[in-house]
């Protein structure tokens, strides 16, 4: 522009009429955090200031996304696009009801992580960065959640890993590092096979565009064909390896109990469904002729990772081992709504299944983990063998974990009750026995699961080897940090947030409804990325 | 490393280094550069210094920590972006600032102080980065 003497006619490239200035609500999650990660890295020093600030800027994003939310579910899908340039060119970042709830819940899920945090992370993890990473990894979710650009999303998962790295290593442990090890060599290559599938696409299309990508795709003569095929099964396998799915999920168990308790909660809440929303979105919006001949593959890895997830919550004794096989479990639930989606008929009830599943898991991982966190405190191990008694030390408490136990099971009257039947509902209705047999029998698995941890930790009088109808009182690791409301009122929000669901589903099951038919009759998408002319 | 002749010239070289990533970063608008590159030829200048006067003289000269100045750079980046809102324009959209100043044509822009703030992040990025390398070298 700066000494240009032509006059160029601005109105083919760029939207010239002002942009409503609700529309900003889009990009405010990803610009507070950045802003607000931005800010802390420059507090660094001051650790007294930086979790209040941290904590005023989490507050702000849930405020933003409950808005954007709101105003999705008023406008219907609503896009912006970068810079005013018009798409495919410009980048477009759109709020649909199914990642604007995506966002909102884990903006929710980011400020309890937050709050738990400020008396769980001491001044040295302050000093290396907790908040302005939180911030920073929600910049990245976030992102991901709304782009509609596809190296977009590959960019916003690149944030999002950075700052997951510098969290996991918070501690500088020599275990830390082992974990952060495995799960940077493993990301590191999924990311790779993400970015080489995006390069794929975009040598056959010439469009990094979703919107256009799936418009270019229904038009295609035979949308099944060689290199679609290619890139389908590239992205199956670099999304599967972010969710954890077998036989790419040991990363998840090998990494997540080594940092603090609260980055575990939040890693397991957000990260492995930031890979089942990407699946989703690739697989039901751009690529719904390649599901089609992918369902039993991926039904197929569904069933497993069900199984593996259940079985080895059973096996281990450590409770945060056990937690992360039990998020790898739910991963294999929300992957078999993905195999149902294939069949035209049940697309919506089985996506809208593995949403609300997403949106469960998400609340009752991290819940989960707090309360690890939380028996740790109490009890001093994470160990089951060591643990005992608990019930003694805070009846509210073990009622609370039961809550989880059942919630996190699939039982009644709790959040996981009802994605489950949909699911169950959409597989059996798909002719898919084995995959709802796969839920039901997971789902029995997780109750006997949860069920000993809960019959150890806190129904029995004492360690292992404590006899019967005698109590031994354990000692915790760090009874200071259970005073104040810092540490039980997240778990009191995420639990009310369980039961809330449970006991009144219908809010969820229709914004989940909503999120499935966006993405299985994506025109309004296209329509609002696009233009009328899409 | 610690040679006469390297210490007597790595200030000015580092000095000179200074100026040519700036001379790098503004003259990127309409031709080859950028906040990027500029940010990485800063960032060497840092290094070298470091090298030849130890990293506690490198820290004294950048006066905020290199952690501090990414984050700075990241809040301007972002926050450049913002102004098209009070506009009615969407995120990002470039507004320009063109005067004149004694006979020359100025042009401001938030895509220079976007620039700006890339080049502090890279800065403070790699900067940090190449000192804790070069403090652990020295122990």
């Amino acid at each position: 522009m700066a000494g240009s003497s032509v006059s160029v006619d601005y109105a083919d490239a760029m939207i010239m009429t002002p942009i409503p200035a609700g529309d900003w609500l889009i990009v405010a999650p990803s610009l507070i955090t950045m802003v607000g990660g931005a800010l802390c890295l420059m507090l660094r020093k001051n650790t007294d200031l930086q979790p209040k600030v941290g904590m005023v800027l989490l507050g702000a994003l849930v405020v933003a996304s409950l808005a954007l939310l709101i105003r999705v579910l008023d406008h219907g899908v609503i896009t912006m696009v970068m810079g005013n340039w018009l798409p495919p060119f410009g980048i477009a970042v759109t709020a649909d009801a199914l990642g604007a709830t995506l966002t909102f819940i884990g903006s929710v899920v980011a400020f309890c992580a937050g709050l738990f945090g400020m008396k769980t992370v001491d001044s040295s993890g302050r000093r290396y960065g907790f908040y302005p990473f939180l911030l920073l990894l929600m910049t990245g979710v976030c992102g991901s959640f709304l782009t509609a650009d596809i190296f977009n999303l590959y960019v916003w998962f690149e944030v999002l890993l950075i700052s997951s790295y510098g969290l996991l290593i918070l501690g500088n442990d020599r275990i830390q590092l082992d974990g952060a090890v495995k799960y940077g060599v493993l990301n590191l290559v999924g990311t790779n096979l993400f970015l080489i599938a995006t390069g794929l696409i975009y040598g056959i299309f010439g469009t990094l565009n979703m919107a256009d990508i799936a418009v270019k795709v229904d038009a295609m003569e035979n949308p099944a064909s060689g290199t679609l095929a290619t890139v389908a099964a590239l992205y199956f396998l670099a999304f599967a390896m972010k969710a954890a799915a077998f036989p790419v999920n040991f990363w998840l168990p090998a990494s997540y109990h080594t940092p603090n308790i609260v980055v575990s909660a939040v890693f397991a809440g957000l990260l492995t469904k930031v890979g089942v929303y990407a699946l989703i979105r690739i697989f039901v919006l751009i690529l719904p002729a390649s599901l089609g001949y992918m369902a039993d593959v991926i039904g197929l890895v569904a069933i497993v990772t069900l199984m593996t997830g259940a079985l080895g919550a059973l096996a281990q004794t450590e409770i945060r081992r056990l937690l992360g096989y039990l998020v790898i479990a739910g991963i294999g639930s929300m992957l078999a709504g993905l195999a149902v989606a294939a069949n035209d008929e049940k697309a919506t009830l089985a996506i809208s299944g593995a949403i609300f599943y997403a949106v469960h898991s998400i609340i009752v991982m991290t819940a989960l983990y707090m309360s690890a966190g939380i028996i740790s405190m109490m009890g001093g191990s994470f160990n089951l063998r060591q643990l005992g008694g608990l019930y003694q030390k805070s009846g509210a408490f073990a009622g609370v974990f039961l809550i989880l136990a059942f919630a996190v099971s699939g039982l009644p009257p709790f959040s996981g009750f009802w994605p489950k039947v949909m699911l169950v509902d959409a597989a059996f209705g798909d002719d898919r026995f084995w995959l709802g047999a796969a839920i039901l029998v997971s789902g029995f698995l997780t109750t006997l699961a949860m069920g000993r941890v809960w019959i150890y930790a806190f129904w029995r009088g004492g360690p292992e080897g404590t006899p019967d109808g005698q109590s031994v009182e354990v000692t915790g690791s760090s009874q200071a940090q259970l005073s104040g409301g810092a540490v039980w009122l997240p778990l009191g929000i995420l639990t009310a947030l369980v039961v809330y669901f449970g006991l009144q589903p219908e809010w969820m099951i229709e914004l989940s409804t909503q999120g499935a038919s966006g993405v299985v009759d994506p025109l309004g998408y296209i329509r609002s990325v696009l233009g009328e002319q899409g | 490393m610690r040679t006469v002749i390297f210490r007597t010239i790595a200030p000015y070289l580092a000095a000179l280094m200074v100026l040519f990533s700036i001379f790098v970063l503004l003259r990127g608008h309409n031709e080859p550069g950028g906040g990027f590159i500029g940010g990485l030829i800063a960032a060497s200048a840092l290094a070298i210094y470091g090298i030849a006067c130890g990293v506690a003289s490198v820290r004294r000269a950048i006066v905020f920590h290199p952690m501090g100045i990414s984050g700075f750079g990241l809040f301007i980046g972002a926050l450049a972006g913002v102004l098209s809102f009070f506009k009615g324009q969407a995120f990002m959209t470039s507004q320009w600032l063109i005067f004149d100043f004694s006979g020359v044509e100025v042009a401001l822009s938030t895509p220079l102080v976007f620039d700006i703030g890339v080049y502090l992040v890279v800065v403070g990025a790699i900067g940090s980065i190449a000192l804790a390398l070069e403090e652990r070298e020295a122990d």
